[in-house]
This record gives structure tokens, C-alpha cells and sequence, in this order.
């Protein structure tokens, strides 16, 4: 079981490739269909993972973005996704790891605090979304918006790199957040 | 017809929603066809039951006809009522007596009005050779009360009985007495089971819930409803943990089968554990006194909900004993103490 590395693998030609990890399968399902409907102009595959590290395999194509899908009402996807952390190389955190929260909306399901999600994004220096993925039309802007992001991470936008979007994406977060 | 009788045919005819008025009017076997085509079914409901309430008159019905109204209504509607579940158990070197119907019936019937003077008891018969048996409970002064009534639902060719639970709790050992006697049985004890899903109990305690009648190739099942896809999956989303999904997949299908699950509204936990901790020290780590704490997990279908958990990622595959075992051990009431 490799470790996943951004850059040990050729770019496919036009081809952006995103994982998607997290426990519930059926959001991720959700959410790589939502994606593949969105216009794009690149070919966009979608991997799907529970967590990291990955099973061994040589086939699979360069991975430009990391997408950790966190429930806030399952205690053991959150779990789950800060053991996986522990099996990524820490060059991926250069803009190519997002965390995507769901659930927020129902807040007595919520067993997970808000704060929790935003300190790990915080700690690890990646954008924090929130969406929530069990509807449909915020799904689609969600999978619309990760498209863009997938292209800018696999280098399809002139002039915009990983790196720069991530810094872009700093500058509107709340700046109270320097405090924690 | 006195008047209170009068009132009980109303308020029970009352209950009964239109759509199935027919239905059971006609399994009552009552009122004739004549009688019923005389009355105008689409008036307002007041009207429709006054009518038959005057025809129950013209013939000249009794109480017991009115028990057995009731009887119909609550087997159409069982999922009102929660069912408890009592196993009796005849005396070691006690003879297998043949059972007969009537002389259960009598006897029951008997031990009752000996020990209340003011009780009604009716019966039922029912498929698979159960009876409906139907106890509106009075005291030594008091009437019998026919709107609180008891029901107990006695499969003979089994030491099974499934009652209502009754408000009237004080009852309950007299009933038990009763049952027991009359079945030519020693003892009576009170299972850990209880659901509004009277079919679903049966299924668990005569151990019917697990009778598949598909019988297609196990590997051929696996892999076409396995991983909960979709057929028309995209070719572009690649799952990587698809050895995973397919253990837990297996598992949960040794664990859980095929078949659809009986149906329970929930489980509850006792716990009288002592305080287990990773951390040293604290201030519950050195307690004696083991804690008390209940558990209670509920669902409009639990043993489906429980099933599901693992292939949706909220919990890991197997499942704990505790919560697989409710089916097999026909329980779903726990006290867990250390051992």
C-alpha cells in the first residue's frame, strides 16, 4: 500500500482525476454523479475511497484533488478522515486537499461541532466547504464548484495554479481563525 | 337493549374507518346482506352507524356479539396495540394431553369468572389453530369495563401466547394463571420480547423469519445487488475499495440473510456495568457501584435500519452480537451486567 504522492505520476492528456473519501458511500455516489452531469471541458474521473491509504494499484491515473467528505452527524466519519490524513504525503496539502462538511443544516443531528470541522481544516491549511449533500440542488452547485477546483488542481486554467487558489481562498476566510 | 350496550355497538362500529366497514361487517356475519343493503352508505358516518346500530337491534345482539365485533376490529387493526409474549412450560414427566379446543375454552372461561364475578371472555377462532380471546375485566362490585379490554392471541399447537399489554396491570397474573391452567401447562413466564407487529413476533418465536423462497445462485446474487449500485454506473467513477464493500457485503449477508426482517420498533439495553476506561484515574474509574444506564434504539423497522448500517458506512461490519442476536434469541429487552 503506497503512500498517495501529487506529482509521481504523468498528467493524462486533458484528464483531471478527483478522490473523494468518507464513510457514506451513497453521498459519495451522490456526489461524483452531481460532478460528472456538470459542464466541464476536461475529462473529469471520479475516484471513490472509504479511507487512506488506497489498496495498492498501478493503473490508477494521477490524483489532482483530494476532497475529505466529513458528516457532522456520524462521529466515526470524522473518525475516519483524520486517520486518513496520517497516510498522505504532506505535499498534497499544497492546495490539492479540501474538506466538504455535510449536514450542518439539521443541527439535532449533529453530533460533530462545527468549530471541530474548521480547526481540522485550519490545522491541516486547506479550504473548508460546507454543503449539504442530501440536496439535490446544493449538491449540484457543490459539484459544480469542486469541478472548477478539480480543473484549477490539474492545471486546465491558465495562469492559476493549486498553489495561488489556495492562498485566494484564505484571504475570505474568516480572520478570527488565526486565533484558534 | 339496555342502553349502555346500545352505546358500546356505536362507539365500536363508530371506530371502524369506512373503507373497511364492508369488509368487516360482512366477516362479522351479523347483519345480513338484506339488513346491509337497506342501510344508505353515503350518508355522514353518524347516520350509516345509527342505522346499524338499529339493525343490531332488530337483532336483538348481545353483549358477546358485540365482544365479537370488537375482536374483528382489533384483528384488522393489531398494529394499534403492543404485544407482549409469554412462554409456558409443561412439568418435567408430565404427559403430552391432547388439546381440545372447547375444553380450553370452558375452562379458561371458568377460572376467570370464579375469581372475578364480573368479567366478559370472548373467543375467536383464527388460522393455524390460534384463538382470539377477548377480556373486558370487572371486580367483585364493578361491571366490566368493555372499552379497556385485554386480548390474548393463543397459538395451541405452542406454548405461545401473545397479549395486549392492558392498562390494567393488576390482571396480569390472573390472566396468566388462567392460560396456563386451561392449556394443562406448569408454568407461564414473560419473554423479553415486545413489538405492535404481531406477525412479526410470530415470525421470531416460531423461527419462520428465516425461510428464503429464492433459490438463485449465491454468487450471481452477490455480485449483481452487491455495492448497493446502480446498473447504468458511469464508467468514470472507479470505487477503490471495492474488496471492502464487497466483505462487508458478505457479511452482512451471513449475518443478517436474505430473507426481509422481521419487524420491531426498538431495543433497549440495561446496562449495570462497571466504568471501563483507557485513561488512568478519573473519577468514575474508581467506582465500585456499577453504573446503570439504559440504551434504547428505536426505528419504524429496526432490524432493517441495523442491517443497513454497515453498507452505508455508519458503522463497522460485523455488527455487535447485541444488536444481531435480537432475532435468534427472540428478545429485544437486554440487562447487561459484568460478568
Amino acid at each position: 500500500m503506497s503512500a498517495l504522492r501529487p506529482l509521481d505520476k504523468l498528467p493524462g492528456l486533458n484528464t483531471a482525476t478527483i478522490l473523494l473519501v468518507g464513510t457514506e458511500d451513497a453521498l459519495l455516489q451522490q456526489l461524483a454523479d452531481s460532478m460528472l452531469k456538470a459542464d466541464c471541458t476536461s475529462e473529469l474521473k471520479v475516484h471513490l475511497a472509504r479511507s487512506l491509504p488506497l489498496p495498492c494499484s498501478v493503473n490508477r491515473p494521477r490524483i489532482d484533488l483530494i476532497v475529505f467528505v466529513v458528516n457532522l452527524h456520524s462521529k466515526l466519519s470524522l473518525q475516519s478522515v483524520e486517520e486518513s490524513l496520517c497516510h498522505l504525503d504532506a505535499a498534497f496539502f499544497l492546495g490539492k486537499v479540501a474538506f466538504l462538511a455535510t449536514g450542518a443544516g439539521r443541527d439535532s443531528h449533529c453530533s460533530i461541532h462545527r468549530n471541530t470541522v474548521v480547526k481540522l481544516a485550519h490545522t491541516y491549511r486547506s479550504p473548508l466547504l460546507f454543503c449539504d449533500l442530501e440536496i439535490e440542488d446544493f449538491r449540484a452547485a457543490m459539484a459544480q464548484r469542486l469541478v472548477r477546483l478539480l480543473q484549477i488542481c490539474a492545471g486546465h486554467v491558465p495562469g492559476v495554479s493549486a498553489l495561488n487558489l489556495l492562498s485566494l481562498m484564505r484571504g475570505s476566510e474568516n480572520p478570527s481563525l488565526e486565533d484558534l | 337493549m339496555d342502553e349502555t350496550l346500545a352505546e358500546f355497538f356505536r362507539r365500536t362500529i363508530l371506530k371502524i374507518p369506512m373503507t373497511e366497514m364492508m369488509t368487516i361487517l360482512k366477516t362479522w356475519n351479523f347483519l345480513s346482506e338484506n339488513q346491509l343493503q337497506t342501510v344508505n352508505f353515503r350518508q355522514r358516518k353518524e347516520s350509516i352507524v345509527q342505522d346499524l346500530v338499529l339493525l343490531c337491534e332488530e337483532n336483538r345482539a348481545s353483549l358477546n356479539d358485540a365482544a365479537h365485533l370488537d375482536i374483528i376490529y382489533t384483528q384488522f387493526h393489531r398494529h394499534q396495540k403492543i404485544w407482549d409474549v409469554f412462554q409456558m412450560s409443561k412439568a418435567p414427566g408430565d404427559d403430552i394431553d391432547l388439546f381440545d379446543m372447547e375444553q380450553f375454552k370452558s375452562s379458561f372461561k371458568k377460572i376467570l369468572q370464579r375469581a372475578l364475578k364480573n368479567v366478559t371472555v370472548s373467543f375467536r377462532d383464527a388460522e393455524e389453530n390460534s384463538v382470539w380471546i377477548r377480556i373486558a375485566w370487572g371486580t367483585q362490585y364493578k361491571k366490566p369495563n368493555q372499552y379497556k379490554p385485554a386480548y390474548v392471541v393463543y397459538y395451541s399447537q405452542t406454548p405461545y401466547a401473545f397479549t395486549s399489554s392492558s392498562r390494567l396491570k393488576s390482571n396480569l397474573p390472573l390472566l396468566g394463571q388462567a392460560l396456563t391452567v386451561a392449556s394443562k401447562h406448569h408454568q407461564i413466564v414473560k419473554m423479553d420480547l415486545r413489538s405492535r407487529y404481531l406477525d412479526s413476533l410470530k415470525a421470531i418465536v416460531f423461527k419462520q423469519y428465516n425461510q428464503s423462497f429464492e433459490t438463485h445462485n449465491c454468487t450471481t446474487s452477490l455480485q449483481e445487488g452487491s455495492l448497493g449500485l446502480n446498473i447504468n454506473m458511469d464508467s468514470r467513477i472507479i470505487h477503490e475499495n471495492k474488496v471492502e464493500k464487497e466483505r462487508v457485503q458478505r457479511v452482512t449477508q451471513e449475518i443478517f440473510g436474505d430473507y426481509p426482517q422481521p419487524r420491531l420498533e426498538f431495543a433497549q439495553y440495561k446496562l449495570e456495568t462497571k466504568f471501563k476506561s483507557d485513561l488512568n484515574g478519573g473519577i468514575l474509574a474508581e467506582r465500585e457501584e456499577p453504573l446503570r444506564c439504559l440504551v434504547k434504539f428505536s426505528s419504524p423497522h429496526l432490524l432493517e435500519a441495523l442491517k443497513s448500517l454497515a453498507p452505508a458506512g455508519i458503522a463497522d461490519a460485523p455488527l455487535s452480537p447485541l444488536l444481531t442476536c435480537i432475532p435468534n434469541k427472540g428478545k429485544n429487552y437486554f440487562k447487561i451486567r459484568d460478568k
